[in-house]
C-alpha cells in the first residue's frame, strides 16, 4: 500500500523528522487558505498522486502569490495527472499539499528499503540527489552509498558517519541527519514499510537537513496490525481492475495485448504470458486465481478478464493439485453460461480428475477449445485470437 | 538417497488443528509421510488426525524425537512458529504459510543463524522425496521417484516441471518449492549443492521468476561448483517493470531482476536454458540419455 506525500510527511513530522510546513488542500479555496495560514512569500502547490516524476509532469509548481496557489491549485485538482510513472491513463488528483517554499543548498537522495542479497533493511544514500537515482546508479556508482542493518543490533553510528561522510555534510549537519536516520529506522519499523524514499533530502541555505520530498510505501502482509496507516489508503489512485480483482482473491495486473490469460499459481500465469508472447500472441494481463480456484472465482474472473475490451481470445491454464479439474471444469462452463463470453476460449487442464474434467467440457454444448499441452494451449490461443 | 527428507523423517505439524494444517497434514500422511505429532497452543493433550497434539515444539520433539517441522499457522503468529521450531532442535523447519510481513522474517532470517537448522520457504508448496516423503501442499500423485532434482520459487509451475519428468519416465530424487518471498530460508545455490553432493540426483531442474538476484548468484555458483547437467527456465519475461506478478518477490525494481538479465546469466555459466516452460522436461532427457 502506497501513503501520498503529505501522509508521509505526517508521519514525518510524528517521529521528529524536520519537513517543510504544509497543508493539505481539496479545492482552490482550501489551498488559498492553506497558504494564507503559513504566510511568508513563496509557496509549493503539489498534486497528490501515487506516482513518482511529478516535477517534470506539471505536478509540482512554486507560487509566488496566493493567486498563484489558486491557479495552480484550480489547474491541478479533478484533473489526472500523467507522469513517466502513472501509465498512459495517469492518476486523479483530489488533494493538492501547500507547502512553505524552502531556500534550498542542496539535492540530497535517501531511502531504506530490504536489501534482499543479505536479508537485511538497507540505508541507500547519494550527493546526487533529485535526479533519477536508477540512472546514477548505472552511470556512476560511486557516488551511491549504502548501509545494511542488523536487525538484533540495529543502526549503528558508524554507519550514519559512513552515509553522513558519503553525502559530504559539515559537522552540524552529519549531526542533524545521524539523528534523522536513527527516527527513519524506527519509524521503518514501527509502520512495517517496504520502501521509505526521501528524493531530495536537502541541505537548506541556513545549513539545515530537512525532508523536502517523502515517499512510503507500507508491506501489504503487514497492513493487518497498521489499523492506523490502512485508514490512509488511498482507493481512487489504485487500477480499478486490478482493486476488483483483489476483492475476490484474485491476483490481476492488466497489460496491454489482446489475450487474456487465467491461470493458477503466480509462477505458472507469468509463464503462460511468456508462452503467448513466445508463439507469436501478447497477453492482455496476468491473472492468478490462486490454489483453491472455486466457481465463484472463476466465475468473477471471467468477469474481469471480459471488462478489458480489446481481448480477443482466453486462454485458461490450470493445473489442478490439490484444486480438481472437474471442479474447475464446472466453474468454467457456469461462467461461460452466465457471463455470456463471445470470444474464443481455449482450455488446458491438467492434475487431479483430469479425465472428469476434459470430459464435461466436451459434453458442454459450449464452444470451448480444448487443448492438449501447454504448447498446444499457446498455438490454439494465439490462432484464435489473429 | 534424496536431499534432506526421506522415508525415515519424522514429521510434526504446527498449526496441525487449523483448517489448512488438517487437509493438508492428512494427505501428507496418506501419502506415507511419517507425521508423529502436531503443535497447537492451548490443544496439548488432545489427539488429531490419529496423532497426539502438544502445547508447545520443545515437548513434541522430546516425546516424539521428530526432526522435521512443517508449518501452517496463519501470518500474523508464523514467523513465532519458525523461531519455536528452531528453538526446538529440529533440523528442517518447512513453512507453507504465506503472506508473512517481510520485517518478520528478517528478524527470523537472522535469528536462525543461531541454530542448526534449515528453513524452508515461506510461501512455498514445501519438500517431497517420491514414494517416501511428502511435506506440504504438493500434489502426490504427479511425482514418480526418479533421478531428477528439481528446486523452483514457484508452486503450480514446480508441478508442470515435475509431472514433465514423470510423463517421460526420467522421474525426480527430491523436489524442493523454496517459495516466493523476498527474503526466505534456503535458496537455489543451498538446494544445488545438496543436489550435486547426492549420488542418486543425475541433473537438476531449475525453475526461477522474476525479482531480485538469486537466480543469478546460481548461474555463478553452478559455473564454478556444479558438474551434473543443470536445465533452467525463468518466468516473467512479459512483465513490465514496477508491477508484482502475484508473488511478493516477483517485481522488476530499480531495473533489476529481470528475466532477460538471469537468462544471460544462466546462459554465461553453461546452464541448459529453455525459452518454454514446456521443454524443461524433454530438454533434459535430450541431455541425460546423449
Amino acid at each position: 500500500m502506497n501513503l501520498h506525500e503529505y501522509q508521509s510527511k505526517r508521519l514525518f513530522a510524528d517521529y521528529g523528522i524536520p519537513v517543510p510546513r504544509g497543508i493539505p488542500a481539496d479545492s482552490a479555496d482550501a489551498a488559498v487558505k492553506a497558504a494564507k495560514e503559513l504566510g511568508g512569500d513563496l509557496w509549493v502547490v503539489k498534486a497528490q498522486v501515487h506516482a513518482g516524476g511529478r516535477g517534470k509532469a506539471g505536478g509540482v509548481k512554486l507560487a509566488r502569490t496566493l493567486d498563484e496557489v489558486r491557479e495552480f491549485a484550480d489547474g491541478m485538482l479533478g484533473t489526472r495527472l500523467v507522469t513517466h510513472q502513472s501509465g498512459p491513463e495517469g492518476l486523479p488528483v483530489n488533494v493538492v499539499y501547500v507547502e512553505e517554499g524552502s531556500a534550498i543548498d542542496r539535492e540530497l537522495y535517501l531511502s531504506m528499503l530490504v536489501d534482499r542479497e543479505v536479508s537485511r533493511i538497507s540505508f541507500i544514500a547519494s550527493a546526487a540527489g533529485g535526479m533519477d537515482i536508477e540512472k546514477v546508479a548505472e552511470e556512476t556508482p560511486e557516488k551511491i552509498f549504502s548501509v545494511a542493518i542488523a536487525p538484533d543490533a540495529g543502526l549503528q553510528d558508524y554507519q550514519a558517519r559512513q552515509l553522513a561522510f558519503g553525502l559530504e555534510l559539515d559537522k552540524k549537519q552529519m549531526r542533524q541527519f545521524g539523528d534523522l536516520i536513527k527516527k527513519l529506522y524506527q519509524l521503518y519499523l514501527d509502520s512495517d514499510a517496504s520502501l521509505v524514499e526521501i528524493n531530495p533530502l536537502i541541505t537548506t541555505k541556513a545549513g539545515d537537513v530537512m525532508a523536502l520530498d517523502g515517499k512510503i510505501n507500507i508491506d501489504g502482509s503487514a497492513l493487518f496490525r497498521q489499523p492506523r496507516l490502512l485508514e490512509m489508503r488511498d482507493p481512487s489512485q489504485e487500477d480499478e481492475a486490478e482493486r476488483d480483482a483483489a476483492e475476490h482473491d484474485l491476483n490481476y495486473v492488466s497489460l496491454d495485448g489482446n489475450i487474456a490469460c487465467m491461470v493458477n499459481g503466480a509462477g505458472l500465469a507469468m509463464a503462460t504470458m511468456d508462452l503467448i508472447k513466445l508463439h507469436g500472441g501478447d497477453p492482455a494481463n496476468f491473472l492468478d486465481v490462486g490454489g483453491g480456484a472455486t466457481a465463484e472465482r472463476v466465475s468473477a474472473a471471467f468477469k474481469l478478464i471480459l471488462s478489458n475490451d480489446s481481448v480477443a481470445a482466453i486462454l485458461v491454464n490450470i493445473f489442478g493439485g490439490i484444486v480438481r479439474c472437474d471442479l474447475i471444469a464446472e466453474g468454467i462452463i457456469s461462467a461461460v453460461k452466465e457471463v455470456g463470453v463471445s470470444v474464443p476460449v481455449v482450455v488446458r487442464l491438467e492434475g487431479t480428475n483430469v479425465d472428469k474434467g476434459r470430459e464435461l467440457l466436451a459434453n458442454s454444448g459450449l464452444d470451448i477449445i480444448a487443448a492438449e499441452d501447454l504448447t498446444d494451449a499457446a498455438r490454439k490461443v494465439v490462432a484464435a485470437a489473429a | 538417497m534424496s536431499i534432506l527428507v526421506n522415508k525415515d523423517s519424522k514429521i510434526i505439524c504446527q498449526g496441525i488443528t487449523g483448517n489448512q494444517g488438517s487437509f493438508h497434514t492428512e494427505q501428507c500422511i496418506e501419502y506415507g509421510s511419517q507425521v508423529v505429532a502436531g503443535v497447537t497452543p492451548g490443544r496439548g493433550g488432545q489427539d488429531h488426525l490419529g496423532v497426539p497434539v502438544y502445547n508447545t515444539m520443545r515437548d513434541a520433539v522430546a516425546a516424539t524425537g521428530a526432526d522435521v517441522s512443517m508449518i501452517y499457522v496463519p501470518p500474523p503468529f508464523a514467523a513465532d512458529a519458525i523461531l519455536e521450531a528452531a528453538d526446538s532442535g529440529v533440523a528442517l523447519i518447512v513453512c507453507i504459510t504465506e503472506g508473512i510481513p517481510v520485517n518478520d522474517m528478517i528478524k527470523v532470517k537472522s535469528a536462525l543463524r543461531d541454530h542448526d537448522c534449515r528453513l524452508i520457504g515461506p510461501n512455498c508448496p514445501g519438500i517431497i522425496t517420491p514414494d517416501e516423503c511428502k511435506i506440504g501442499i504438493m500434489p502426490g500423485f504427479i511425482h514418480k521417484k526418479g533421478r531428477i532434482g528439481v528446486v523452483s520459487r514457484s508452486g503450480t509451475l514446480t508441478y508442470e516441471a515435475v509431472y514433465q519428468t514423470t510423463t517421460n519416465g526420467l522421474g525426480q530424487s527430491t523436489c524442493i518449492g523454496i517459495g516466493g518471498d523476498p527474503v526466505r530460508g534456503m535458496n537455489f545455490i543451498d538446494c544445488l549443492e545438496l543436489f550435486e553432493a547426492d549420488p542418486e540426483t543425475d541433473g537438476m531442474i531449475m525453475v526461477g521468476e522474476i525479482g531480485g538476484t538469486d537466480e543469478e548468484a546460481a548461474a555463478e555458483f553452478i559455473q564454478s561448483n556444479v558438474t551434473k547437467p543443470v536445465v533452467a527456465y525463468i518466468a516473467g519475461v512479459t512483465a513490465p517493470p514496477g508491477k508484482r506478478m502475484g508473488h511478493a518477490g516477483a517485481i522488476i525494481a530499480g531495473g533489476k531482476g529481470t528475466a532477460e538479465d538471469k537468462f544471460k546469466a544462466l546462459d554465461a555459466a553453461g546452464v541448459a536454458t529453455v525459452r518454454s516452460p514446456a521443454e524443461l522436461g524433454s530438454k533434459m532427457q535430450e541431455i541425460i540419455s546423449a
